[in-house]
């Protein structure tokens, strides 16, 4: 039904953004290779400069850590909290609903400002917990939303099952309820891990030493010191971005669906 | 079991599913004082903070709403939240108009690598926006892609640094907004656009409806809910832009490209105004909560 005109327009548009979207990640992504830059630097050289002039080992190590921690702490505290919104009646549960919900909104702006001068007061700044404990906060806000509307969807025949079974509300969580949440539970920590290893205002200002330093800000303050050799900090922002793009790619046909049924479910 | 029972005759009465249980609070209070203690408490101690003169050392004064007043009456401050406003254009309009006109396109042309072209325009999203500003910069500096993109269609006259330049630096910064929020919401759409069931285009098409009619009458009415949330989440990610600002401009020059985020940071941490900035932060979570909630009454009422 679609002309031939229509449909070559069609491509033609698709065409055209699909090249902007990939234009910027390609210029540093040719640039880190060597290509097209000054010659006889490859990307083997680019990589290896990068690594050792930029000490991306050690900003690597520190985000996997706090990444690890963050995500495995706000999926189990948000299954938990999920699960009591999701399945469970109690006195004034729709108010600290709404009081997690305010949390999905709050700007990390708003938040950061006291939290670091409190945590300097406890002399907790420039810690792993002054980066990890913010996130994980942000993180439990949502991932209990996302967790009660997986919950509540779930069949309530099954629950009503075990429990005449005698299982107990633990085992009814961990082993009726959550195997078939796995898809729910895999978009999540996607989703966490994603926005922690791409958080950059928390750890900017709540870590002064170079061992504490995540991926991204380690970044920022190399290109402070480089703006001049664009290979090496295209190697370093290739080093940045690969683990989440590997994630991405891998998982995206899954990660794409499970965000989009749970960003319209309610 | 006379407990299963009277839940499913509260099921009936249109209650929520669950059993009365105290056990829930159990199960809320890890979440909960996590919560409470780095999400809740801060943003009480925000609004605290922002009632006093402090310099982050000594001991603060009591300002009143001095702090608030001032972002009224602060010639910086006001340009800093009329930028906010200028970003939500470019991060939040331009992408809903692009991305209607992709999802359309994909939704009903069926067209070959749909698959391959939803994975690369979302593909932004997925990098760290710290990676995002360094690419962004290099295709704007004065040597970048963008004035070589010119000179070769022989509009070199245009060129300049694009960063760097009064008039062009905000919008610049915009257009890096626009790229990276378009994907998120061409795949929200998309998503809306595959559940309309196609009985209702056949029936505009026996109507004599062209595609422009169809797209006002039947497309966009089936995917308001769609919209909501794209502009929801694009709104909020124009209103809290920060890591790009300060890898991008720091704000400048002068102060072009200053963004109520932005000046959060520069004022606790660079100038020692911690009362305004813990103002212009409470502010900015108003403004986000308030755009909210206009947002999702107004896609609910118009649903119904």
């Amino acid at each position: 039904m679609i002309s031939r005109g229509e449909r070559l327009a069609n491509y033609a548009i698709l065409t055209v953004f699909a090249a902007f979207a990939l234009f910027p990640i390609l210029t540093v992504l040719l640039a880190a290779l060597g290509l097209g830059e000054s010659p006889g630097s490859g990307p083997v050289a680019n990589f290896a400069s990068a690594w050792e002039i930029g000490q991306f080992g050690t900003y690597l190590r520190t985000s996997l850590g706090v990444s690890a921690f963050v995500v495995v702490v706000s999926v189990l505290l948000s299954i938990m909290s999920g699960y009591a919104f999701g399945t469970m009646r109690f006195r004034g549960q729709s108010a600290l609903f709404y009081l997690f919900l305010l949390g999905i909104m709050m700007p990390s702006e708003a938040i950061a400002v006291p939290l670091y001068f409190d945590l300097r007061t406890l002399g907790l700044t420039d810690t792993f917990w002054s980066v990890a404990l913010p996130q994980v906060a942000m993180s439990v806000a949502f991932g209990t939303f996302w967790m009660r509307a997986y919950f509540r969807a779930s069949s309530r025949a099954i629950v009503e099952a075990a429990r005449i079974d005698g299982a107990s509300v633990w085992r009814t969580l961990w082993q009726v309820l959550v195997p078939p949440a796995r898809p729910a539970i895999v978009t999540l920590t996607l989703l966490i891990f994603m926005w922690t290893w791409n958080e950059f205002l928390i750890p900017l200002i709540m870590v002064t030493s170079e061992s504490l330093r995540t991926a991204p800000l380690g970044l920022a303050f190399f290109q402070g010191q480089y703006t001049s050799d664009f290979t090496l900090l295209a190697a370093g922002s290739v080093i940045v971005a690969t683990p989440v793009v590997i994630f991405y790619l891998f998982l995206q046909r899954h990660f794409i669906r499970g965000l989009l049924q749970g960003a319209v479910r309610e | 079991m006379i407990r299963s029972r009277s839940s499913f005759a509260r099921a009936r009465a249109g209650h929520p599913p669950g059993e009365p249980r105290r056990v829930a609070y159990l199960y809320l209070l890890p979440a909960f004082v996590v919560y409470a203690a780095f999400l809740l408490y801060p943003i009480g101690r925000a609004v605290q903070l922002s009632l006093f003169h402090w310099d982050g050392l000594s001991l603060g004064t009591w300002a009143g709403l001095d702090n608030y007043a001032a972002i009224v009456a602060d010639e910086g401050l006001r340009d800093a939240f009329g930028h906010a406003l200028v970003l939500i254009g470019f991060f939040a309009v331009g992408p809903l108009v692009i991305g209607l006109l992709l999802a359309t396109i994909l939704n009903h042309a069926k067209v070959r690598g749909l698959g391959f072209f939803r994975t690369v325009v979302f593909l932004p999203q997925v990098v760290a926006m710290v990676v995002v500003a360094v690419a962004w910069r290099r295709v704007y500096s004065a040597d970048g892609t963008l004035n070589d993109l010119l000179g070769a269609v022989g509009l070199d006259w245009l060129a300049r640094g694009w960063l760097g330049d009064y008039t062009f630096a905000l919008p610049a910064v915009g257009v890096v907004g626009t790229w990276f929020e378009t994907g998120l919401v061409t795949v929200l759409l998309l998503a809306g656009m595959s559940k309309i069931p196609i009985e209702l285009y056949e029936a505009a098409r026996l109507d004599g409806a062209g595609p422009v009619r169809e797209f006002f009458a039947v497309t966009l009415p089936s995917v308001r809910g769609e919209i909501a949330v794209a502009l929801t989440l694009t709104v909020i990610a124009a209103l809290r832009t920060f890591d790009l600002v300060y890898i991008t401009t720091e704000g400048g020059p002068g102060n072009s490209t200053s963004v109520p985020s932005y000046e959060v940071y520069h004022r606790a941490f660079e100038l020692g105004q911690v009362g305004s900035a813990a103002a212009i932060g409470v502010t900015l979570t108003v403004v986000i909560f308030a755009i909210s909630f206009v947002i999702n009454r107004f896609a609910d009422r118009s649903i119904t």
